[in-house]
């Protein structure tokens, strides 16, 4: 992978099952989005499997500096994910983590190679249901405009910018209103947003005008911790907006 | 964190509390950002362009030495006496030896960015001589008695306005006025004065060609021409990592520097330096000195993920683009270099006791990263000097001095809990059931807080939905 953010990965056969990663934040914060995201999979008629083992890709160690730290966490997760599918993460960011650090993380070690085994399999969600299994939804929802706020790490990392635009735009009653700075962070950065609280709060602010602009009932992202914190800054400052993860906004659309 | 350790935090503070500032570096930068996308539309030939742009550097760092060595002989060849500084203390006292030695007075500048980690005016006023900054924008600053808030554009944190008034204010002869054309010409009216009798010009080097010997200096409004030419002596002042191989690499790295910086294609002025004043010829200085500067720099080319650094060639693109930066402003760095790159070369210059907070004044979001022309991986340099920060080493100067017992035992825990299944499952089961009760006034929680919702832990974790849910686990 390269540092301007294009991924270029080969075409893969659709597989007859993937592991599914549901990432720390969402196995505490949002789990209604994991399921989501397995759901969706399932309904395309793959087999999907939940590692009960698996707990965090190491990104909050390895972005505070405790590399050590993180590469034990990381490698805490190789044996859960044995077989040769693919590895789909809700998250952008987790999936960056694992697909693009890891090879940096394990370099010298051991375990080098089964770790860039495993992260060469790493699919950020709507990578792969628009580029492996082509999914075409079917919208079954109220009309309702919305807005996508997308993940810095999804873009940059993984190289995933049109992907969740267009599966939004299969859903003929959602009318999607694109932010006029959709590329900006959010302000969240991890402990970022703890370390310089107010410097996060003017990032978050910027944003929540954005959003407020577009006259959206809702804010679409692909990233938990993307909207841990609009969602928290939007219901702090009791704005009529929801946060939604994208796996859930669209199994609502598309089940009912 | 050590007493002299700058405080990034409490600067941007302030800084987010300037309505102005806020609104003139949004403005600024959001211009700055789509003037710079309209000249890079094309990708398949940015993408083409800036992975030349970056060869160029990397063969240029690849045998740095060699380089240096190479431009050393062809300067001496051309008459451009070239001195070697490893301090910044020890470069003011080369220019301070020369200035005496002419018995200078005044001193014209044009912008230099080495001057300024020099902090060379200051250090020239103590000795008695004046230094006035030539390029408007350093002018201003100047005036104002401040540092510059971007290494392009060093007055971008002002308005027209408060411009206005400064030169009221400062410049005797001059009548209030918001016109900019009149401000300019004010400007220039001061420095033309100057630029006659000034004993001495000073610049700073984009490019200096190893091959050839030839300074390469860019800019827009003539007062580097003038610095360089019109004074009997010409100081020039370069980090050692800005010399290139060959005169044919200089356009493709010009190129990038004024599309990425300004979104000019390029720029008014592009000297080419390669000798004092020969017979016969009707201007240009009698003396060329180079002052070429380590200050820490051959330290960062030692280590190889480190010396990515040194490929900068300080378009300042990548604070344009920096969220951070365009909330808070240059000075709040407080710094020559601010944004993504000071952040990643302050503390190595430095030393990580004085600024080990920079490589965390940053989200990872990585937009300076996407639009370094020279492809630096400015994000993986800033994870790194955090990991520095927290572990004793010798790779970079100050390593370990952030390390705190307390924090280290926190993510020791972390990582015992999220490398064991058990504890883990265990610690995120407890979280659900008791997690909402904590108060939102414990420290972390607090901060997060002040402008959001809490965040509310679900009843369930994702573990155990899939579980019941029958998801396989295998
Ligand atoms: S790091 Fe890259 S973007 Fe930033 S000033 Fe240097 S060359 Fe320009």
């Amino acid at each position: 992978m390269s540092h301007d953010g294009t991924t270029n990965r080969p075409d893969i056969e659709r597989p007859e099952s993937v592991y599914f990663f549901g990432t720390c934040l969402v196995d505490l914060f949002y789990p209604e989005a994991g399921m989501a995201g397995m759901e969706l999979l399932k309904a395309q008629g793959v087999r999907v499997v939940f590692p009960q083992g698996q707990s965090c890709c190491g990104q909050p160690a390895y972005n505070s500096g405790y590399r050590e730290e993180a590469l034990k966490v990381a490698r805490a997760q190789l044996d859960y994910f044995p077989g040769d599918w693919p590895i789909v993460v809700p998250s952008g960011s987790c999936a960056g983590m694992m697909s693009k650090h890891w090879p940096d993380l394990f370099k010298g070690e051991p375990d080098e190679a089964r770790a860039r085994q495993v992260a060469s399999r790493v699919w950020e969600l709507t990578q792969f249901l628009v580029q492996v299994l082509k999914v075409k939804f079917e919208d079954q929802g109220p009309p309702v405009k919305i807005t996508w706020h997308a993940s810095c790490h999804a873009q940059r990392e993984m190289g995933v910018t049109d992907e969740p635009k267009a599966l939004l735009r299969q859903l003929a009653n959602v009318e999607l209103v694109e932010l006029q700075r959709e590329k900006e962070c959010c302000g969240f950065g991890g402990t970022f947003a703890v370390r310089h609280p107010e410097i996060s709060a003017a990032m978050v602010g910027d944003k929540v005008a954005d959003i407020e602009n577009t006259g959206a009932k809702a804010v679409v992202s692909g990233d938990c911790g993307c909207l841990m914190n609009i969602s928290g800054a939007l219901e702090g400052g009791k704005k009529p907006v929801r946060g939604v993860h994208i796996a859930q906004f669209l199994k609502e659309r598309t089940h009912g | 964190m050590g007493e002299t350790s700058i405080n990034f935090a409490k600067a941007s503070s302030a800084a987010l509390q300037d309505q102005q500032l806020r609104g003139n570096f949004r403005r600024a930068m959001d211009g700055l950002m789509s003037k710079r996308a309209v000249q890079f539309a094309d990708t398949a030939e940015w993408n083409g362009v800036r992975t030349l742009g970056a060869s160029v550097r990397l063969r240029a760092l690849s045998k740095l030495p060699e380089l240096l060595e190479k431009l050393e002989a062809n300067c001496t060849k051309n008459g451009i006496q070239v001195h070697w500084a490893s301090t910044t203390d020890e470069a003011n006292a080369i220019v301070l030896s020369i200035m005496q030695r002419v018995n200078a007075k005044l001193v014209v500048k044009g912008k230099s960015m080495v001057s300024e980690e020099m902090h060379l005016n200051a250090f020239l006023e103590k000795h008695g001589i004046e230094s006035l900054e030539s390029d408007l924008g350093e002018y201003i600053v100047q005036l104002d008695e401040a540092m510059p808030s971007h290494i392009i554009m060093p007055a971008i944190h002002m308005n027209t306005k408060q411009i206005a008034h400064l030169f009221k204010q400062k410049i005797k002869e001059a009548e209030y006025t918001e016109d900019v054309a009149q401000l300019t010409d004010l400007a220039r009216r001061v420095l033309r004065k100057k630029f006659a009798t000034a004993d001495v010009g000073i610049s700073g080097v984009n490019m200096a060609v190893a091959e050839t010997g030839t300074l390469c200096l860019v800019e827009n409004e003539g007062n580097g021409r003038m610095s360089t030419t019109v004074p009997p002596v010409h100081i020039a002042v370069m980090g050692l990592e800005k010399v290139v191989e060959k005169l044919e690499d200089v356009p493709p790295v010009i190129s990038l520097l004024t599309r990425s910086a300004t979104a000019q294609p390029i720029t008014t002025y592009v000297n080419m330096i390669s000798s004092p004043r020969k017979e016969g010829e009707k201007d240009g200085p009698n003396e060329i000195h180079l002052v070429i500067l380590d200050n820490g720099r051959s330290g960062i080319y030692a280590d190889e993920e480190l010396r990515n650094t040194l490929r900068c060639i300080r378009c300042g693109a990548c604070m344009n683009h920096c969220p951070v930066y365009t909330k808070v402003g240059g000075h709040a760095y407080q710094a020559p270099y601010p944004g993504p790159i000071g952040s990643i070369l302050m503390p190595q210059v430095e030393g990580l006791e004085k600024r080990g907070e920079l490589p965390h004044a940053c989200t990872m979001c990585n937009a300076c990263v996407e639009i370094c022309p020279v492809k630096i991986p400015i994000v993986e340099i800033m994870g790194r000097l955090r990991s520095e920060a927290v572990h004793p080493g010798d790779a970079v100067r100050g390593a370990g001095s952030h390390a705190s017992k307390a924090e280290a035992m926190v993510w020791k825990g972390w990582s015992m809990t999220y490398a064991s299944p058990l504890a883990y499952q265990f610690a995120t089961a407890l979280l659900a059931k008791l997690g909402n009760a904590a108060p939102a006034s414990l420290p972390l929680l607090k901060e997060w807080t002040n402008v959001r919702a809490k965040p509310r832990f679900a009843n369930r974790t994702l573990h155990a939905l899939a579980r019941e849910k029958g998801i396989p686990d295998v």
